[in-house]
């Protein structure tokens, strides 16, 4: 495909947890106002690739370009300062912080500059967080606090972002509130999306492209309208269960 | 003591019965070989075994009738006591928080005025102006100059362990570099205290960056045990580099601090003759109580202010969550050794001060007791609450000063009791009773630095550790 298009493009990389090889000769790629999404089983090495963007852990071999800029070799805070954002595995939200200021955190790049602007953006799509303002962050619900590793990855107007299992552990109506919430900022601010779920058919239905992960290959890559109607996506992700 | 129950008391009386005698049985087993039998030396040299049942019985029996009473009575009262604390949380929330606000500014009144409260009292009680001066020399001294300097240490910890979540175990190395870099400087150069109060703080700042660039890496347990070992280095380097540091005898002579050039020496020139009062030494103390009371509000306004900025957000940050912390652009390096080094600092602050106060430095004052007081302090005064951590100081300092002057104990015991040797048992037990009593510290909350509409405390029993 179009190579030069691309913002995110991740090219024949191979990262190990000491010896063990989790990820070989991966190549994806994301281009600008896409939204792109990387399904596969648990262990696949979604997380790993998504973390081997933002360097941790750093891939062995292969090269990562974001916007004809190679970062494979550079520190975490200098790729997330590129704004490249991130709700990672887990959250990782600041439990002992508030929402607020957890959303401070997410704004720390601009020193705060944009703050009040764009914590309104971040309320208009998640009203809840509004309500929660001066809680703690460990005290939300899981879907709260999805909320809010989402929004704070926002607050860092992001050109690029991330999202690692944002229905992991959610109820349906949360999870399609924000799969919603993650459509219409694609449609509404053009933001580049690239979305690791286990939710495939989700994933797939929000986003243009998909790849599917095995075992730390990237088996299959196409269009999502086609990868929802392949027999073999269907027969390992699809049946049996409806998300 | 984790059951809660309490609907059948007849059982729970039978059930405190044979917890009891348990306990009395076990303490039995353990304490006879220990505390039944002594070996004394007689007078010809021989090893004589003595019998000591009494005790013996003391410490079964209080083994037995403690356990007793805390199984049957204590437990059931905490039981109830918590059940109806959660019924009433939020009213009493209320009127905790109102007294709170108000805590820290009576504090810090009563702590600018306690000098002249002691003295006032104490010359009232001699009847003399001067019997007061000399009569509050020990309170002032061995009380609020020793209290505060920990407090001092123990808020500089707070950034450390506090805020940016680094667990150090080697606080006291900086607090070394300050006293030994005032000590020598002074006494070398004959360079003045206000000059070299910064100048030590400096040296210490970059000692902790020294400390901070090979621990980079580690958290938790790992830092705890390299900062430990950094602590030991420091001092044996006191004790063996003897050309410079004179080993364990120490420097002493070393030049008092001044009050913008006025000596506090007697005669002609000194604080007292100008003022035209009566000589006396409470004066450079007094002095001394005031120096270190502003050092130590210097390290809590600069925390207070810190915590509302980037950096301070970014240390709390980073305690929190350190991979989410770089994903977010935060540049973890820098952010911890900006910790290191303030933390760093304020010991050497206080170090600096510890040297002009005593005149004398060994490296005996420097061991690693001290860093585990100053780290028990802040652990019981809850980890980044500065009133709390205030409070901690002045009751296991205090605390620890006025078990000195348990003479009337050997009333009770005999002479043979020396209450000194029980000092440190005591610290222990109260900091025991205290983390079982408050697991968080005596202030568990976290005061968000930001707040949209109103403060609200984030209580305690959330405030732990790791992802909600």
């Amino acid at each position: 495909m179009a190579e030069n298009k691309a913002l995110l493009s991740i090219e024949n990389v191979e990262t190990y947890y000491g010896n063990i090889r989790a990820l070989s000769g991966v190549t994806v790629h994301a281009d600008a106002g896409e939204i792109v999404t990387l399904i596969g089983a648990n262990g696949a090495g979604k997380s790993t690739l998504m973390m081997t963007i933002f360097g941790m852990p750093r891939a062995r071999s292969g090269r990562i370009m974001f916007d004809g800029k190679d970062i494979t070799q550079l520190p975490t805070h200098e790729i997330a300062r590129l704004r490249i954002a991130q709700s990672p595995e887990g959250r990782r939200i600041f439990p002992r912080m508030t929402v607020q200021e957890n959303l401070q955190m997410g704004a720390s790049l601009d020193k705060l500059e944009y703050f009040d602007e764009d914590v309104r953006k971040v309320f208009d799509l998640f009203p809840r967080l509004k309500e929660r303002i001066n809680q703690r962050g460990g005290t939300l619900s899981g879907g709260e606090q999805q909320m809010l590793a989402i929004g704070r990855a926002l607050m860092a107007r992001p050109r690029l972002l991330l999202l690692d299992e944002p229905s992991l552990g959610l109820a349906p109506l949360i999870i399609k509130h924000i799969f919603e919430a993650i459509k219409e900022l694609n449609k509404t601010t053009g933001l580049t999306v690239f979305l690791v779920e286990q939710n495939a058919f989700g994933a797939l239905k929000l986003a243009d492209r998909g790849y599917v992960m095995v075992n730390g290959i990237v088996t299959m890559s196409g269009a999502s309208k086609d990868l929802l109607a392949n027999p073999e996506v269907r027969a390992a992700y699809l049946e049996g269960g409806r998300h | 003591m984790a059951d809660v129950q309490t609907s059948n008391p007849e059982s729970n009386f039978a059930k405190a019965v044979k917890e009891g005698l348990v306990a009395a049985a076990l303490a039995l087993g353990l304490f006879l070989l220990i505390v039944g039998f002594r070996t004394d030396q007689n007078i010809r040299n021989e090893l004589v075994l003595n019998q000591r049942w009494g005790l013996l019985a003391i410490f079964v029996l209080v083994a037995g009738i403690g356990r007793f009473l805390l199984t049957a009575y204590v437990t059931p009262w905490n039981a109830a006591r918590a059940l109806s604390k959660r019924t009433v949380a939020a009213k009493e929330a209320k009127e905790q928080s109102a007294f709170r606000k108000s805590f820290p500014k009576i504090g810090l009144a009563l702590l600018f005025v306690y000098p002249f409260l002691v003295i006032g009292t104490l010359a009232l009680y001699n009847g003399s102006m001067m019997g007061g001066l000399q009569g509050s020399l020990k309170y002032v001294d061995n009380f609020g100059i020793q209290i505060l300097i920990y407090v001092m240490l123990a808020w500089g910890l707070n950034i450390v362990i506090g805020l940016a979540g680094l667990l150090d175990l080697g606080y006291v190395a900086f607090y070394a570099v300050g006293a030994y870099s005032y000590a020598l400087l002074s006494s070398h150069f004959g360079l003045s205290f206000w000059l070299l109060l910064p100048m030590a703080g400096i040296f210490a700042a970059l000692w902790g960056i020294v400390l901070g660039f090979p621990v980079l890496r580690l958290r938790g347990d790992y830092l705890a045990i390299v900062t430990l070992a950094f602590g030991e280095i420091i001092r044996l380097v006191l004790i063996n580099w003897t050309v410079v540091t004179k080993g364990t005898f120490g420097i002493s002579g070393i030049a008092k601090a001044t009050l913008f050039g006025i000596p506090f020496t007697p005669g002609p020139g000194g604080f007292a003759n100008l003022l035209g009062l009566p000589n006396s030494g409470v004066y450079y103390k007094i002095f001394l109580y005031y120096l270190i009371l502003l050092l130590a509000l210097l390290t809590a306004w600069v925390t207070i202010r810190l915590r509302r900025m980037p950096i301070g957000r970014a240390w709390e940050a980073l305690r929190e969550d350190e991979i989410a912390c770089r994903s977010l652009g935060i540049n973890t390096t820098t952010t911890k050794l900006t910790a290191f080094a303030t933390g760093a600092m304020f010991g050497g602050f206080a170090g600096s001060f510890f040297a002009a106060r005593q005149g004398f430095v060994s490296p005996e004052s420097f061991v690693f007791l001290e860093s585990a007081i100053i780290l028990a302090i802040v652990v019981l005064g809850g980890m980044g609450s500065l009133v709390g951590i205030a409070i901690a100081a002045a009751v296991m300092i205090g605390g620890t000063e006025l078990l000195r002057e348990l003479e009337f104990l050997k009333h009770i015991f005999g002479n043979d009791f020396t209450p000194e040797l029980y000092r440190m048992l005591l610290f222990g037990l109260a900091m025991i009773v205290v983390m079982v009593w408050k697991p968080r510290g005596f202030v568990g909350n976290r005061e968000p630095s930001a707040f949209l509409h109103k403060r609200k405390l984030v209580s305690s029993e959330f405030t732990k550790e790791g992802h909600g």
